[in-house]
């Protein structure tokens, strides 16, 4: 589904991407995991076309992703950050969306409802708390059907409601045979949800398998003391 | 609909509700308001009301336009994220917040004159002041994205918005001073025109007292100036400096845009 080859990123002198080579196939929860700064959002920007390759090639869905944008149609993303323009309202950026899109949002109404975010759709986004603008991020993410979808810490401000109704979602996304890339610091979560990790660390890829095999790998019983280990062995 | 006509509707929708453009708008009702209430002579009051639109026009273009775009760099990250292409997107937030500060300015403006002012009579001064205004905010609108596309700090770049208006609108009447002072003995209409055309502050102003008539109080220099601006290639030639001055920094900031990481 995505396919990254000898991908490089240079900011400058420094070097935040280096020879990465990685498959993400359908119907998989890959988490990407690393301390700050190893270049977990550098990569996710990569994918969407936001941060430019120094070298190398990014296909989504067997299309090169250099200078093209339609493949972007079938990424839903949701941000680390959620900023919105400050007097439109969440029902106007979605119809904004739907525009670009061209698409009808099929699962509006039932993230909606399972949001409780129903009320606060014609509110302008400066009256929005920042837990409300993460919940209309996933709305964004979600309500298009995305082949595939990529999460950058996306249950960082929610309620743990709202997060447990989120995990539920990205589960049954996964069954329908999603693409889906997760990066979290709340490691039961990527426990719960993922079935390979990736682990970055200045700016490559030092580990890639799954869970079970991290743990056998590193000898331990959960993955918060694996990748502590990791990191530990690494730094 | 195309895409930047999509995005230039929903960035509209959002500029003209910022309380900055509302007070802008209300800025220019006020001022043309105490101007033909207050002031006895209309043709005056027309004067100061070009005076102040020419300082306020840029300044605010310039500040208004920087801060926008830094403050929607996670917007434009999120709307990148969608399948549009990056020129769309940045040509319609540009025209989107130029022409929600220019219907600012119309409106706010438009309002005295129609309750106070002679604009029968007035009619061709008044569509020049209007077109002037429009001008000067597509202009430094435009500056204004260049400058925030190109320097990614917002201090820095709040600081040369604020150093370019200072030059162009303050200093640069001082240069033209010096250099009529100093060449006094030379002839210097064709330098005068030139150095005119080049500033775009300078040519608002000067097509401005061209229209309404009042390049006579300027003696030998007005008549030539009048003979040129007011003649058809002068217009022309104003007209294509205008559009340079809105073409350059767009399309310089657009193919910055499109290379830049987010």
């Amino acid at each position: 589904m995505i396919e990254i080859a000898n991908l490089k990123k240079q900011f400058g002198k420094a070097v935040v991407l280096n020879n990465i080579n990685l498959s993400l196939g359908a119907g998989n929860v890959t988490a990407i995991v690393g301390p700050n700064g190893s270049g977990k959002t550098t990569m996710i920007k990569a994918i969407l076309g936001l941060v430019k390759p120094t070298e190398g090639t990014i296909e989504v869905d067997g299309f090169k992703t250099e200078g093209d944008y339609l493949y972007r149609k079938k990424i839903g993303y949701m941000p680390q950050i959620a900023r919105y323009p400050e007097n439109l309202t969440a029902n106007e950026l979605l119809s904004l969306i739907k525009d670009l899109r061209e698409s009808e949002s099929f699962k509006e109404e039932k993230i909606l409802s399972s949001f409780k975010l129903s009320g606060e759709m014609e509110k302008p986004f400066k009256s929005l708390s920042g837990g409300t603008k993460q919940k209309v991020s996933a709305l964004i993410a979600f309500a298009f059907d995305p082949k595939i979808l990529i999460l950058d810490e996306p249950t960082a401000g929610l309620d743990p409601i709202s997060s447990s109704y989120f995990k539920d979602l990205v589960v049954d996304e996964k069954q329908k045979g999603k693409t889906i890339i997760l990066t979290s610091h709340i490691m039961s979560e990527i426990q719960e949800l993922a079935d390979e990790i990736i682990f970055l660390l200045e700016g490559e890829v030092r580990f890639k398998g799954s869970l079970e095999e991290l743990l056998k790998h590193k000898n331990e019983t959960t993955l918060e003391r694996a990748i502590a280990e990791l990191m530990n062995q690494e730094v | 609909m195309s895409l930047v006509k999509k995005i230039l509707t929903y960035e509209f929708h959002n500029t003209i509700r910022s309380k900055w453009v509302i007070l802008y708008t209300l800025f220019f009702f006020l001022v043309g308001y105490s101007l033909f209430t207050f002031s006895g002579d209309v043709n005056k009051a027309y004067i100061s009301l070009m005076n102040i639109i020419i300082f306020i026009i840029p300044l605010v273009s310039l500040i208004f336009g920087s801060i926008y775009l830094y403050n929607s760099r996670e917007f434009i990250e999120m709307m990148l994220s969608q399948p549009i292409d990056r020129k769309s997107l940045f040509t319609g937030i540009y025209f989107g917040t130029s022409v929600s500060l220019a219907a600012g300015f119309v409106v706010g403006i438009s309002i005295p004159f129609i309750l106070f002012a002679n604009v029968g009579q007035q009619y061709e001064g008044i569509t020049v002041l209007l077109l002037i205004g429009i001008a000067l905010t597509f202009i430094f609108t435009a500056i204004a994205f260049f400058i925030s596309v190109s320097q990614d700090d917002k201090a820095k770049g709040l600081g040369f918005s604020i150093l370019l208006w200072l030059i162009l609108a303050v200093v640069y009447d001082g240069f033209v001073l010096f250099i009529v002072y100093y060449f006094a003995e030379y002839p210097l209409e064709k330098i005068m025109i030139v150095l005119s055309i080049i500033n775009p502050i300078d040519l608002g102003r000067i097509l401005f007292l061209i229209k309404f008539n009042i390049a006579a109080l300027m003696g030998y220099t007005g008549a030539v100036f009048q003979q040129f601006f007011g003649g058809v290639i002068g217009t022309i030639i104003s007209a294509v400096f205008m559009l340079l001055w809105i073409l350059i920094p767009l399309t310089l900031s657009t193919q910055l845009f499109k290379k830049k990481d987010f």
